[in-house]
């Protein structure tokens, strides 16, 4: 439990989730991420300009945290490029089969109290619970 | 274009978020993931606050019964458990997984512009649309296809 960041885990989260009902407040939209950026990548003229502000608002994050002097984001990351790419294939294929990702389904779900999306979030942190484990431990492999 | 405005607001509030409670880092995402090794709690806070405050943000918006910018709520639809979400969360967990990063994490480390969240993006990109391209789409739920999109739970 060394790395654990709790106080600024919880202060991050109630600002997701200030998004998150902001968002429902204002708009009358679910602060879904794959939902919102899948519908960009879909053909739905006059849905897409709500879809692009909010990722926008998303990737400018960052932009605005460096002009208070914090670095730009350049997370480390497995080396393996094509492992990256299978990763992001499954993400983006199986968020939208799934109907949903960890704000859909985990935040937005959680809170309202959707079996549907509390089962959802169950299965894809089970499986990324054993993926983790398969790749850093060897189990079953 | 207040609506626009609104949007861009909420995903900067978003992507702040996620950048202080640390899950912009596949380090501490797949710490938590990692239960057999130095298991890292932080992403169960951060979905403790997430949820606690959207909870609290949904029943206000319940009660007040009109958004301030639409004419009504986009709620999810759907409440069945069926097989395209159950398969789907599974592969998506898969990759969550393999590499630690989901899509808001990605499109906000997507200002750093590092190759590899950049092979990650176009990746989920060609896997979302890869999807949309599929013949047999489960989205039908008896809705009107317009607002599908919107109504889908994430």
């Amino acid at each position: 439990m060394h790395n654990l960041t709790p106080l600024s885990g919880l202060l991050g989260g109630a600002l997701i989730g200030l998004a998150t009902a902001g968002l429902m407040l204002l708009t009358g939209r679910i602060a879904g991420v794959s939902g919102i950026f899948g519908g960009l990548l879909a053909w739905q003229p006059g849905d897409r300009a709500w879809r692009l502000a909010f990722v926008a608002g998303l990737t400018t994050a960052p932009l605005i945290a460096a002009l208070a002097g914090a670095p730009l984001p350049r997370p480390a990351m497995s080396a393996n490029l094509v492992l990256v790419a299978v990763g992001g294939l499954l993400v983006g294929f199986g968020s939208r089969m799934g109907s949903g990702c960890t704000s859909g389904h985990g935040v937005c779900g959680f809170a309202r109290l959707s079996l549907r999306s509390i089962g959802a979030t169950l299965i894809f942190i089970g499986t990324a619970v054993v993926t983790v484990a398969v790749v850093r431990h060897g189990f079953g492999g | 274009m207040p609506l626009l405005l609104a949007c861009f607001g909420c995903g900067l509030m978003f992507g702040t978020g996620l950048l202080i409670s640390g899950m912009t880092l596949p380090e501490k995402v797949l710490g938590f993931l990692d239960i057999f090794g130095a298991w890292d709690a932080t992403l169960a806070f951060v979905m403790a606050g997430a949820v606690a405050v959207a909870a609290a943000g949904f029943a206000l918006a319940r009660r007040r019964g009109t958004p301030v910018l639409a004419p009504g709520h986009l709620w999810p639809a759907r409440s069945d458990i069926d097989t395209p979400l159950v398969a789907g969360a599974a592969l998506f967990g898969v990759g969550w997984g393999l590499v630690g990063i989901c899509p808001g994490p990605a499109l906000v480390n997507l200002a750093g512009l590092s190759l590899p969240i950049v092979v990650f993006v176009v990746a989920m990109a060609l896997g979302m649309a890869g999807f949309g391209l599929l013949p047999t789409r489960s989205a039908s739920s008896g809705t009107a296809n317009s607002v599908i999109a919107s109504r889908a739970d994430g």
